[in-house]
């Protein structure tokens, strides 16, 4: 298993040598994605409080390195951009994830909204007007960067998971009164996680930004960076980390390459699939692999013994 | 400047009308329904663009609820029969429900939007209606606030007695309050909760409709009105229907001081403070139970 992730980092890494640089942008935006769709997972998938949030972090980070691209270095933006959500995420927690997670919902729901009116407002009175043009980075640095972000993101969450606080994430998930019961400070394992899951939000959003070339609120406070994690982790499944991975690289491809004059059929067409993965695959497409694995075990066992095959598969 | 706050206030309040015709269907859908439905939006949205599209018909702007209504009525109606139904008879917990619902309300709230979009289009759609001036001690309105603040408040009005005298207004409580003794005491608890999602969608389209004939529209104004009405029902209390008129009252007050006084983009921004502050304070809600 770690020998072919290795192989998939290795051919991430040097894709920039061969491939165009058309290719490259789209692969550095599917990794995006994939930090999106297994951040949001993180909390959003294991509490049960639905977070529409991500935009607004996603946003936040664009405008951190629109803000500061020509002061700081690259490195030094993303971690601030990643302060800054963070620092942001703990406060609409600690407002609102005391309460029942409807709240937080309908909170984090207009937050988008809430945050691209407010940033326009201070732009005209700061900066006397809108939107800002990002000085590109090269290709390659922002794939090699999305690279770092997406194994650091992925271990984090991956250790966060096999902790005693990933448990206690899932638990809140399944009975919030039961974990508070049994010791579980709710709140602030509910903030804390939220906080950190908007973190790699927030970094995401300084490498996004470069690739967005002109911002302005409505590009950067997208909803779409809402809508698409979630679609992403939900297709997936959120039971195994790599549930939102595999969304994340299916329709991040599908939408780079389906983009151009058609965009409002296929964002039709997703938000189909929603509902449809919602009424049928709750648990996303790694749900089905437990199911998958079992009928194809009777398969393979009928093929090759015949009739004591099934009767062995029967019991 | 001191003047400006009766005329502020009064179109405030006829504002505030719609807002809270708005909120009130979100509230029937969430207290009774379970469903936060973060579609409701696009059926104002829904409601706003087609009345245009029959005052381009010819037909009056205030007659357009004839059919529009209904017609939003089915669809919600279906919407909670179909997608709602099968959602809660698969989910594990109401509270996993509830988790469900919302996604897949997400989901649908794309699909209409982006119906919408095909075959509208994204343009900015002129209409107006009742743009006439009129004095009313010493402040002018134009005919169409009042007009839409007395429809807002006839139907508002009307909604309440019909949940509090009528027959099916006390099932429709009922079912809200406990639905497993409510179907037990004879309830089609189904039909009910299809019934009451199709009314919230129909409010909503009435809404939308006065909404166009004071304001342009487009097929965009969807989700601004979702946050609205959402902001408007937890200051209210989810489920109250008084509470949403009321709250929706203040947040019209609000949104014409802020607008005159300081800056109409902070609008939103203020909401979300006081809805910070509510929620810190009294998170069920100015008239909210539980």
């Amino acid at each position: 298993m770690v020998g072919f992730l290795l192989l998939i980092l290795i051919f991430i890494a040097t894709l920039p040598l061969y491939a165009r640089s058309y290719d490259v942008r789209v692969l550095t935006l599917i990794l995006i994605y994939v930090v999106l769709a297994v951040s949001w997972a993180m909390f959003s998938g294991t509490t049960g409080y639905m977070s529409l949030a991500p935009a607004a972090f996603v946003g936040l980070g664009v405008y951190t390195m629109a803000l500061l691209q020509e002061t700081l270095p690259f490195p030094v933006i993303i971690v601030i951009g990643s302060l800054i959500s963070f620092a942001f995420a703990l406060l609409v927690g600690l407002v609102t994830l005391r309460l029942r997670g409807i709240y937080f919902t309908i909170f984090t729901f207009g937050l988008v909204v809430f945050l691209t009116e407010l940033v326009q407002y201070l732009e005209t009175r700061i900066f006397l007007g809108h939107g800002w043009n990002i000085t590109p980075i090269d290709n390659a640095t922002l794939l090699y960067t999305m690279l770092v972000l997406v194994v650091v993101t992925v271990l984090v969450i991956y250790f966060i998971r096999r902790s005693r606080y990933g448990l206690a994430l899932l638990s809140i998930g399944g009975n919030e009164e039961a974990a508070e019961h049994m010791g579980i400070n709710t709140t602030m394992t509910k903030v804390l996680s939220f906080a950190v899951s908007s973190t790699f939000m927030g970094a995401a959003g300084v490498v996004l930004a470069p690739s967005l070339i002109y911002i302005n609120t409505t590009i950067a406070f997208s909803l779409f960076y809402s809508f698409m994690p979630i679609l992403m982790a939900i297709f997936g499944g959120m039971a195994h980390l790599s549930g939102p991975i595999i969304g994340a690289v299916i329709f991040g491809y599908l939408e780079r390459t389906l983009r151009s004059e058609l965009f409002s059929y296929f964002m039709l067409g997703f938000g189909v699939i929603l509902v449809l993965v919602i009424l049928f695959l709750p648990n996303g497409i790694i749900g089905l692999v437990p199911t998958l694995q079992s009928k194809l075990g009777r398969l393979m066992a009928k093929l090759r013994k015949g009739e004591q095959g099934e009767q062995h598969a029967n019991t | 400047m001191v003047e400006r706050i009766p005329q502020l206030l009064i179109v405030g309040i006829f504002q505030g009308g719609i807002y809270g015709l708005l909120a009130m269907g979100l509230s029937l859908q969430y207290g009774v329904c379970r469903v936060l439905n973060i579609t409701h939006g696009e059926f104002v949205m829904l409601g706003a663009v087609l009345t245009f599209t029959f005052s381009q018909l010819g037909i009056n702007p205030l007659l357009a609820p004839v059919i529009i209504g209904p017609l939003l009525f089915a669809i919600g109606f279906l919407l909670q029969a179909t997608l709602f139904r099968s959602l809660k008879a698969r989910a594990s917990s109401p509270a996993a429900f509830e988790g469900n619902a919302l996604l897949a309300a997400f989901g649908v709230m794309y699909i209409f939007q982006y119906i919408a979009r095909i075959t509208w289009g994204g343009r900015l759609m002129p209409s107006y209606y009742l743009a006439d001036l009129v004095s009313f001690l010493g402040m002018e309105f134009t005919l169409n606030q009042p007009v839409s603040f007395a429809i807002a408040l006839a139907l508002g009005v009307a909604v309440y007695l019909f949940l509090s005298r009528s027959r099916m207004g006390r099932a429709i409580r009922a079912t809200a309050e406990d639905p497993g003794t409510a179907g037990l005491m004879g309830v089609n608890t189904h039909m009910i909760l299809a019934f009451t999602f199709g009314l919230g969608a129909l409010l909503a389209g009435v809404a939308g409709t006065l909404l166009s004939v004071k304001t342009s529209v487009s097929t965009t104004l969807g989700f601004p009105n979702t946050v609205i009405a959402l902001i408007v029902v937890t200051l209210g209390g989810l489920g109250s229907v008084p509470g949403s008129f009321v709250a929706g009252i203040i947040i019209g007050i609000v949104s014409r001081l802020v607008a005159g006084f300081w800056e109409p983009i902070l609008t939103v921004p203020v909401y979300y403070a006081i809805l910070m502050i509510l929620l810190l304070v009294r998170p069920t809600g100015i008239l909210g139970k539980k």
